[in-house]
């Protein structure tokens, strides 16, 4: 690997609408090498449009976006691929492939890129089971773990292609307290064990401050705010204080746009 | 691996099932009218009406399909229909002489061309004309004439 | 309202060739998929075909029973009852094994697929394998498609099978018919060119019910109650499409 920067990726002015709406207006963000980077934001701020669109399931409609220095728009289809193979990524609730078991969940990546043997491949699962707890859950389909273990599996599957960038979709949503504590470690001692960089869209304001090394809030299609946990927390933009403290009123309205109250209980429009 | 075993053990036997299947019915439903020979040659007949005689009908001989109609056209200089058929080239030795009738398979069925030996010691070959025929009976035909040969003591027309 | 016309038309063409693009994307991964991941082909063969041959088969007997019971009682006013093997044997092979396998198949397999995939997009199944660099359109669909093309056929040719012999139990064992002058009337009046039809129809039927349940599976809209539409869906355009195509196929063959 060649040094070339600290940056991993690097998004410049991205912009991005969906139908009508646009969800990025030139958006600008670093992530840096072997560090926990988080993307918070409030529910529907596209943070998981974001994370597509740098593995380039979704192509936006401006901007640059660079992995590892390299322009993704310009890839192949098989360039493509072969950098998405470098990516481990965590989708919120797992995405467990539901007709195979737990083991050849983990196996697949394996199987479908590398013509390892039969033994190889079952020392490498067994490994990455481990890892996460969860050798003992080999033969269990995925119809039959808790929600916690779905995602530790599916992090056992993330990592066994040994991808340089882990990326967690919501990795919080949902889990009891103790689930979510082995989670919270298992992202930091991966990241740090494994010399790879982690990059967590969430929400959760507690575990990030807990597990991130560097957070972004995004709001209304831009980066507002970033830095450490402590930074965020201290700061004193007014968005960043409600989103961080949750409070119910704020820049983020309570009200969904709509026309005036008075005016429509009162007005004409009430015939 | 248990559940593999199954997987390729159901598919077996469907598969096994299946084209089990499409022998049954090719074999069993068919048969009976089934003519392929690999080497054939081409007779012609002409008959004053072919009645419902299609192409790819049965050529028979005491009942034995023995060949298939190939074509049927309108001859328009002596007015009859031309129908050609071929032969499995194995039955060579057909004398030249064979009457060629066109018969109905039961009371409703299909119509087929049935040939009678002759005697004589030439035999058909690649390219012969059938001389002797038998037109199709044609129902309506049939009760037209039983109807003006009928009972002559009807008076009530 | 010209322009809601207008615009469900340029919908519908729109989707029309979405659905050829993606037919064409299907056939030309079909070979690649067949030879080097039989396996995963050999898995949905038996997920559509081995898996619905219950359903095919007892509805194959209890067809060819009621065409046994309708031909004989019809053709005893002619004295032809003779000829209800041929009667049988023509309706199912030509057209009722065919037709009323792919409404089955589209209503067993069918339904199973489109919501097996809609399903797995729902769940995010189908972005990790993308995530994950494999392409799901080979790894997922193209394999459950051949498998509901392979499979459609062979169900065909066993439901009328069991047609027949359901028509024979009827007819022969029940009602009298004689055994020979069944099989021999059926044998003189169906034509090797009537189950080449047979075979082609189910072809036919097959690619298009298959096809059309990936496509409104893949193409779900990924929540539960567009799985559901989609599910419903896929038997309702199949059927028509499949009766729609009987009769074209009938009428060329005619």
């Amino acid at each position: 690997m060649d040094a070339v920067s600290d940056n991993l990726i690097e998004i410049n002015d991205l912009t991005y609408s969906f139908g009508a709406r646009t969800i990025f207006k030139a958006l600008n963000l670093t992530i840096k090498r072997g560090q926990v980077t988080a993307i918070m934001g409030p529910s529907g701020t596209g943070k998981t449009t974001l994370l597509r669109l740098v593995t380039r399931q979704l192509v936006p409609d401006h901007g640059v976006i660079l992995v590892n220095g390299v322009d993704i728009a310009t890839q192949s289809q098989n360039e493509l691929y072969r950098m998405r193979q470098r990516f481990g990524m965590l989708f919120q609730n797992g995405a467990l492939l539901t007709d195979l078991t737990v083991f050849e969940n983990v196996a697949f990546p394996l199987r479908e890129h590398t013509r390892l043997t039969n033994r190889l491949i079952r020392h490498v699962v067994l490994t990455k089971l481990h890892a996460v707890g969860l050798r003992g859950a080999a033969d269990m389909t995925p119809m039959q773990l808790s929600g916690g273990m779905a995602r530790r599996v599916a992090l056992a599957r993330a990592m066994v292609m040994d991808p340089d960038i882990l990326i967690y979709d919501e990795p919080f949503v949902g889990l009891d307290p103790i689930s979510m504590g082995v989670i919270v470690r298992l992202v930091r001692r991966m990241n740090d064990a494994l010399g790879i960089s982690s990059i967590i869209v969430s929400h959760d304001v507690q575990e990030i401050s807990t597990v991130a090394d560097c957070s972004y809030l995004i709001s209304d299609g831009k980066v507002a705010a970033s830095g450490s946990p402590d930074e965020l927390n201290r700061a004193s933009s007014e968005l960043v204080r409600q989103f961080m403290h949750g409070m119910a009123d704020g820049p983020v309205a309570f009200h969904f746009d709509a026309p005036d109250y008075e005016e429509q209980l009162l007005g004409r429009d009430a015939e | 691996m248990q559940q593999t075993r199954t997987v390729e053990l159901g598919t077996g036997l469907f598969a096994l099932l299946g084209m089990g299947a499409l022998f049954f019915l090719t074999t069993q439903t068919t048969g009976g009218k089934d003519f392929s020979a690999a080497e054939t040659f081409q007779v012609t007949a002409r008959f004053e009406n072919v009645g419902s005689l299609r192409a790819r009908a049965p050529v028979a001989m005491s009942g034995v399909t023995i060949g298939r109609v190939t074509g049927i056209e309108f001859d328009p200089y002596s007015l009859n229909a031309i129908v050609t058929f071929d032969i499995d080239s194995r039955y060579d030795q057909l004398p030249d002489d064979s009457d060629a009738s066109i018969l109905t398979a039961g009371l409703l069925g299909s119509q087929y061309i049935g040939l009678q030996g002759g005697g004589s010691d030439t035999y058909l070959e690649e390219g012969s004309e059938v001389l002797l025929t038998q037109s199709a009976i044609v129902l309506e035909n049939l009760i037209g004439k039983f109807l003006v040969k009928g009972d002559p003591g009807d008076k009530s027309e | 309202m010209f322009r809601d016309i207008y615009i469900t038309l340029f919908g519908f063409v729109r989707t029309f060739g979405a659905l050829q693009l993606f037919f064409l994307q299907l056939l030309v991964h079909s070979p690649g998929i067949f030879i080097r991941r039989f396996g995963l082909v050999i898995g949905q063969v038996y997920n559509a075909g081995a898996l619905s041959l219950v359903i095919i088969m007892v509805c194959g007997f209890f067809v060819g029973g009621v065409l046994g019971l309708q031909g004989f009682s019809n053709l005893a006013k002619f004295n032809a009852e003779d000829s209800v093997g041929a009667v049988a044997a023509l309706a199912l092979v030509k057209e009722l094994g065919p037709v009323i396998t792919a409404l089955l198949f589209a209503g067993r397999a069918g339904t199973a697929l489109a919501s097996e995939i809609g399903l797995m997009k729902a769940t995010d199944q189908l972005s990790a394998m993308e995530m994950m660099a494999v392409d799901p359109i080979r790894r997922i669909v193209v394999p459950r498609f051949l498998g509901g093309v392979i499979s459609m056929p062979l169900l065909a040719a066993v439901f009328s099978m069991v047609g027949l012999l359901g028509a024979h139990v009827v007819c022969v064992m029940l009602l009298g018919v004689d055994v020979g002058s069944f099989w021999q009337q059926m044998a003189q009046a169906v034509e090797v060119a009537d189950i080449h039809e047979g075979i082609v129809k189910s072809i036919v039927f097959g690619i298009a019910a298959s096809l059309l349940a990936v496509w409104e599976g893949y193409n779900a809209i990924p929540t539960a109650e567009g799985v559901g539409r989609a599910t419903t869906r896929t038997v309702v355009i199949s059927a028509i499409v499949v009766l729609i195509f009987d009769f074209m196929i009938t009428a060329v063959a005619l």
